[in-house]
């Protein structure tokens, strides 16, 4: 019972952190239709700037918190702007492409400027574990969940309730159709890639203190998003949400029963069972293929 | 097309030989054995990005785990010959068959998919190999490698110095290249065009758009398992890091940057992609930022690769006309 409640605690945490991820890549996929190769590396970069903005400036933990997800925000919109803004040919591919070369940009340029070793950050609100029915949790855990919960609720509330979010969808489903509303088509993709950055850094931010930071860990980080968007449903931020849970404790039972070297099989495996058998996800739309031009 | 695809294929014939002996004449010019080894890394990566290209540029189907495909057939050559004594000859074919199995096996269920589903199956497929490749120790020698594969060899020819293997290399790349061109300008490349341009209509013209693509990937998985076999008999060696999805990537962008589709965008950036990390290498620490921005930079600027570029103004408003 204790091991069963271990396995979950640490799946629920991991998995939050893979749903916030998810939920960035249905951002950025519901405004351009491209997927964000360079998500995973907004997610280390957020904990980076945490990490260094802690140690050398020693400000709070929140105001590091706000600078390190305002700070992502805004070199996401910068990203977009130089990327996606001059792109003369933007077919899905291309922009694929771009965000790859961004993703390695990025990586490059943080290996440069603050080194390859690993940095780390204190838990939110110390380290003394609860212990429940014979599993322990650490209280940052609650953070991520909780956090990442109520990053996932604003998102749906932004986009389902406010006029910001709707010009966003609409921006999506129909590009000619919105611009001829008066909705700044290019903006709203540029918007989606800051908020994009923004939950990302988030993420990064909140996981650092369990599992620490370096300048190749985003990589994972972003597949592993990718893995539960697709899994819940690409482009609905729920079914993102849900699909990283379930990844996350998938993951966690794997390495528990299993040797921790097969965790990633398993968690792949499972994503291509769910692809063969409901491609589009477990809360998304059936009936209507979804066919990319890629 | 303005042109017919025999004079087509006659003039792109006609270039490749030209490429073909300027590689020939390479190891008189080369200015040390440096250049020549990194040429025959040029060469593994010209064929498997061909392999690479039919199956995204002519069929139109994003594969994110060909660095899967490729450790494969690196892997089962070297396995035989360094574990269980195989000739190397038998271990091609044993790779080829092999990869080729894997590749249908995988592609059956796969190629349904559409679009980011087909790249996020084949991710996973590539990401699960890789790790397999780690954790099977016993047969692959783990995180640190398979060690003491043999140079190919050929009865008692061994293919051991670096002249020799330049030819060996750059003549498997020069068969997959001329087959690539000759499956193109065919009734199955003509099919694929027609499955690239619109699934649907090339239903309804009689085209077996299902069997069309297992075919192709089928047979880029040869290729890569051709191009694997001939990397790790050129190493000697072999380790799980050079399979993983980071490659895969890297595979995608060699066929990208020079041009998807284009017969001579898998040759252009396979050969820059392979050179310019050794011109890159003297900007110490810098050389991944560079490496990325170059990345986006050529898919912003250049979104048709730099082949049709170079292969001049009067083709390239050819082909501007032709896709149109």
């Amino acid at each position: 019972m204790g091991e069963l409640l271990q396995f979950m605690f640490s799946g629920v945490m991991i998995g939050s952190v893979y749903g916030l991820v998810a939920v960035g890549f249905c951002m950025v996929y519901n405004a351009t239709e491209a997927i964000n190769f360079a998500q995973g590396e907004f997610v280390m970069l957020g904990g980076m700037i945490a990490a260094v903005v802690f140690k050398s400036w020693g400000w709070p933990l929140p105001m590091v918190f706000a600078f390190a997800v305002i700070s992502s925000l805004i070199i996401g919109f910068i990203c977009e702007k130089l990327t996606f803004g001059f792109c003369r040919d933007p077919k899905v591919l291309n922009l694929i492409i771009i965000t790859i070369g961004l993703a390695i940009a990025m990586k490059g340029a943080v290996m440069m400027i603050w080194g390859k070793f690993a940095k780390d950050l204190p838990a939110f609100t110390g380290e003394k574990p609860l212990f429940i029915l014979g599993a322990t949790l650490i209280p940052q855990a609650i953070w991520i969940v909780l956090i990442s919960f109520a990053v996932m609720l604003f998102m749906r509330f932004f986009l389902e309730k406010t006029t910001l979010g709707t010009a966003m969808r609409a921006a999506a489903a129909d590009k000619v159709a919105a611009s001829l509303v008066g909705i700044p088509v290019r903006w709203a993709s540029t918007l989606s890639f800051g908020i994009a950055a923004g939950i990302g850094a988030i993420a990064g931010v909140v996981l650092t203190p369990v599992t620490l930071t370096s300048y190749d860990h985003g990589t994972m980080m972003g597949l592993k998003g990718f893995c539960a968007a697709i899994l819940g449903g690409m482009g609905n931020v729920y079914g993102g949400f849900l699909g990283g849970l379930i990844l996350g404790i998938v993951e966690a039972f794997a390495a528990g029963w299993g040797t921790s070297g097969y965790r990633d099989v398993v968690a792949f495996l499972c994503l291509i069972l769910i692809l063969f058998v409901r491609p589009s996800g477990i809360l998304g739309e059936t009936g209507r293929e979804r066919i990319a031009k890629i | 097309m303005p042109k017919s695809s025999a004079a087509l294929s006659f003039g792109t014939g006609l270039k490749l030989a030209i490429f073909l002996a300027v590689v020939a004449f390479f190891p008189a010019i080369s200015p040390n054995l440096y250049m020549m080894n990194i040429m025959g890394f040029a060469g593994i990566h010209v064929l498997i990005c061909t392999g690479l290209n039919l199956l995204m540029g002519y069929a139109g189907q994003l594969s994110l785990g060909h660095a899967g495909f490729w450790g494969l057939g690196a892997y089962i050559s070297g396995v035989l010959t360094a574990k269980f004594g195989w000739p190397p000859v038998f271990g091609l074919f044993a790779s080829i068959f092999g990869t080729s199995l894997v590749a249908l096996i995988v592609g059956f269920p796969t190629l349904r998919l559409r679009g980011h589903y087909l790249a996020m199956a084949t991710l996973g497929v590539g990401i699960i190999i890789h790790i397999l490749f780690v954790q099977v120790d016993s047969l692959t020698g783990g995180p640190s490698g398979l060690i003491n594969v043999p140079s190919f060899s050929v009865g008692s020819f061994r293919i051991d110095t670096p002249l020799k293997n330049h030819y060996f290399i750059w003549g498997f790349a020069a068969l997959g290249l001329v087959g690539a061109m000759n499956l193109a300008n065919s009734r199955v490349g003509r099919a694929l065009k027609a499955i690239n341009t619109s699934e649907v209509a090339a239903e309804t013209m009689g085209i077996k758009t299902f069997q069309y693509k297992l075919m192709i990937f089928v047979l880029s998985g040869a290729y890569a398992a051709v191009s694997g076999t001939l990397y790790v008999h050129y190493l000697n060696f072999t380790a799980p890091e050079t399979f993983g999805f980071m490659n895969s990537v890297l595979l995608l962008t060699m066929v990208a940057i020079g041009g998807i589709g284009n017969f001579w965008g898998p040759i252009l950036g396979a050969m820059i992609l392979t050179f310019l990390p050794e011109y890159l290498r003297a900007y110490e620490g810098l050389e991944v930022l560079l490496y990325g921005l170059i990345l986006a930079a050529v898919m912003m600027f250049m979104p048709r690769g730099l082949a049709p570029i170079l292969s001049g103004i009067p083709s390239y408003f050819r082909n501007l006309a032709g896709t149109k």
